[in-house]
């Protein structure tokens, strides 16, 4: 098990105080000058070795990311820092705790970030539904005005910098990067053709990085304790601590830090109290947010949990929000609710998406009561890969994805309901 | 009801409108469109269209570019609602964790079905999707609060406290206080936790 020491959010539970004083006597705050004056080009490097990966489920080298913005303005447009806070992929949890109980870590993370990008405001999206959050956040932002920690010359730097906070107001779809910049800039949230990438061309026109809570909230404890620490964390390319949620059929659903590469079965049986009924009454995870396809038990047994491993059996880890279901679950069911979420979630810009998305959950809500023939299975199957990669985001493939996982691992139960509702039919008709 | 004829913000809400569009670059007040609408709403207790239109003229912007983000985000009511509005979370995380069962024990103690507001206006039903406290599943939200970890016991409890008119403890209404397991946290539990290493 990771050791408290090495634990970024020692305040996750929120059992200690979450504002500045609290902060600062979790580590928060301290030295923050003297890291920003070893310049962007130094931090920037320190997070490329740390192989610190974007949290908000792509994982995409977050030290890469940010070196990809100008460091110079050539034509006097700002440079942008946008946190995205608008989280909502189901079974995510981690950037809720992280604002309420340790917000300090969000701004001073957002200082520093934006230090290191030449930007001298950002802003934090918060999915509107987080009222109280958003309340300690804002108190967390005014504190470090208040303490001349943010704002002009922020932390005595000569550094000046801005942080803004902007409530949604309930799209999952504005989690896209791209749909969160045009909300943020007061249209739909509709996400836009790339490239232009953010870097080039994001909010109002000019260059931003879109980084995801925790990407920046795990920024400064790695940088006052340097990039080889969180390196050694993990394994190579899936380094650090990772926030893991795990919900659904366990004793005890919960948040926990933990080492990147834990194995899923570890993470279960001593974080979240094992599944209900024993380990062998498993069914399937959904191990990194709705998004990604489902694994069976046979391979939650041995799969470790980072990028890689889990890219390996056709899954991901997404957000790190591990959905256990047991064996008392309808997982055609489980699998449909999903495809329901995604056609209610879909922006209906792109038509493969704002039709398949509907069509995909009528088929499924069919197949949950067998009201099928076994060839739509194959043909449902085929429809989800029409859909995948053929939309502007990422939303179509997060419909897709959940029943083609579905397909691969439980065909023989969806082949059984079928059957047994025909049988059904036709012993009434004998 | 029928839509008030206008709308203007109370002294109080225009100040603080002005405060939120200050914090926007000069000319793109625009992206105050959101918090204007909520703050609207926060004023009339849902959306009214004269509000849309107030909120399109401070902003300097067409009435239909205001109309068409009120219509793309779920929490604008563009219709009267319940002095008190329950929305209960149904998707996957909390469905596992028996939001069918919340559902139904609302359904039963409310005399109204998802979707529907109670003749008296005093309540209204509905179902939303993922809220985003999973591993507190199932839950609710009445206002700007979350309601966790609930039984149909406890959901029906939250209705007869409002009804009641006494004080809602938001959160999780089980033995813990956050997202800890419930039997206690087994990290983060100070200098003297066993088990570490």
């Amino acid at each position: 098990m990771l050791a408290d020491k090495d634990r970024v959010f020692t305040n996750l539970y929120g059992f200690e105080d979450w504002r500045l004083d609290g902060a600062r006597a979790r580590g928060d705050w301290d030295g923050t000058k003297a890291i920003m004056a070893k310049g962007a080009a130094w931090i920037i490097e320190e997070i490329k070795e740390s192989g610190l990966r974007g949290r908000g489920g792509a994982g995409f080298p977050a030290g890469v990311k940010w070196s990809f913005m100008p460091q110079d303005s050539k034509d006097g447009r700002p440079n942008y820092l946008v946190i995205n806070a608008d989280e909502g992929e189901p079974g995510t949890c981690k950037d809720r705790d992280m604002m309420r109980n340790d917000p300090h870590k969000l701004v001073e993370g957002a200082l520093l970030a934006s230090s290191a990008m030449n930007a001298h405001a950002a802003y934090i999206y918060i999915r509107g539904e987080f009222y109280r959050e958003a309340e300690n956040l804002q108190a967390a932002i005014d504190q470090a005005y208040a303490a001349g920690l943010i704002g002009p010359d922020a932390c005595g730097s000569g550094f000046d910098f801005d942080l803004y906070l902007h409530r949604g107001a309930g799209a999952y779809i504005c989690g896209e990067e791209t749909a969160l910049l045009e909300s943020l800039e007061g249209k739909k949230g509709q996400p836009r053709l790339k490239p232009p990438f953010p870097a080039a061309a994001g909010l109002y026109g000019c260059p931003t990085t879109v980084n995801n809570v925790e990407t920046i909230a795990v920024a400064p404890t790695i940088l006052r304790r340097g990039a080889a620490w969180f390196a050694g964390l993990g394994r190579p390319n899936n380094t650090g601590t990772k926030v893991f949620c795990i919900s659904g059929h366990v004793n005890e659903p919960c948040n926990v830090e933990e080492e990147m590469g834990i194995p899923l079965k570890e993470l279960i049986e001593k974080h979240a109290g094992g599944v209900r009924g024993g380990w062998g009454n498993l069914l399937a995870v959904i191990p990194g947010g709705s998004s990604v396809p489902l694994i069976p038990k046979s391979i939650c047994e041995t799969v470790h949990m980072d990028f890689d491993a889990l890219k390996d059996v056709k899954s991901g880890l997404g957000t790190a929000a591990v959905i256990v279901m047991d064996k008392s679950t309808d997982i055609i069911a489980a699998i449909a609710r999903l495809s329901k979420f995604y056609m209610h979630e879909s922006c209906g810009q792109c038509t493969p998406c704002r039709e398949g998305t509907g069509w995909m959950w009528r088929v499924m809500e069919r197949l949950v009561q067998g009201r099928a023939e076994l060839s739509e299975i194959d043909m449902l199957l085929e429809v989800t890969t029409e859909i995948e990669g053929h939309t502007i985001c990422a939303l179509g493939d997060a419909a897709a994805w959940p029943i083609q996982g579905l397909i691969r691992h439980f065909r023989p139960e969806i082949e059984k309901r079928i059957e047994t509702t025909q049988a059904a039919k036709g012993g009434r008709a004998a | 009801m029928e839509q008030p004829v206008s709308f203007a913000f109370n002294d109080e809400n225009m100040k603080t409108a002005e405060a939120i569009i200050a914090r926007y670059p000069q000319g793109r007040q625009q992206s105050a469109v959101l918090p204007l609408l909520d703050l609207a709403q926060r004023q009339t207790g849902w959306l009214p269209r004269a509000a849309v239109h107030a909120v399109a003229e401070l902003l300097e912007m067409a009435e239909i570019r205001v109309w068409e983000v009120a219509t793309f985000y779920t929490m604008f009511d563009l219709d009267p609602v319940g002095r008190t509005c329950i929305n209960v979370c149904t998707t996957t995380p909390c469905w596992l964790g028996g939001s069918a069962g919340i559902v139904a024990a609302l359904e039963g103690a409310l005399g109204i079905a998802l979707g529907e507001t109670s003749a008296d206006g005093a309540f209204t039903l509905r179902e939303v999707e993922c809220l985003g406290a999973c591993v507190n599943a199932p839950l609710v939200q009445i206002g700007d609060d979350y309601y966790e970890d609930l039984s149909p016991e406890s959901a029906v409890a939250l209705v007869e406290a409002v009804k009641a008119g006494t004080a809602l403890t938001p959160g999780p209404q089980s033995a813990r206080r956050g997202t800890e397991p419930v039997s206690g946290a087994k990290t983060l539990r100070g200098q003297d936790s066993p088990g570490e290493g």
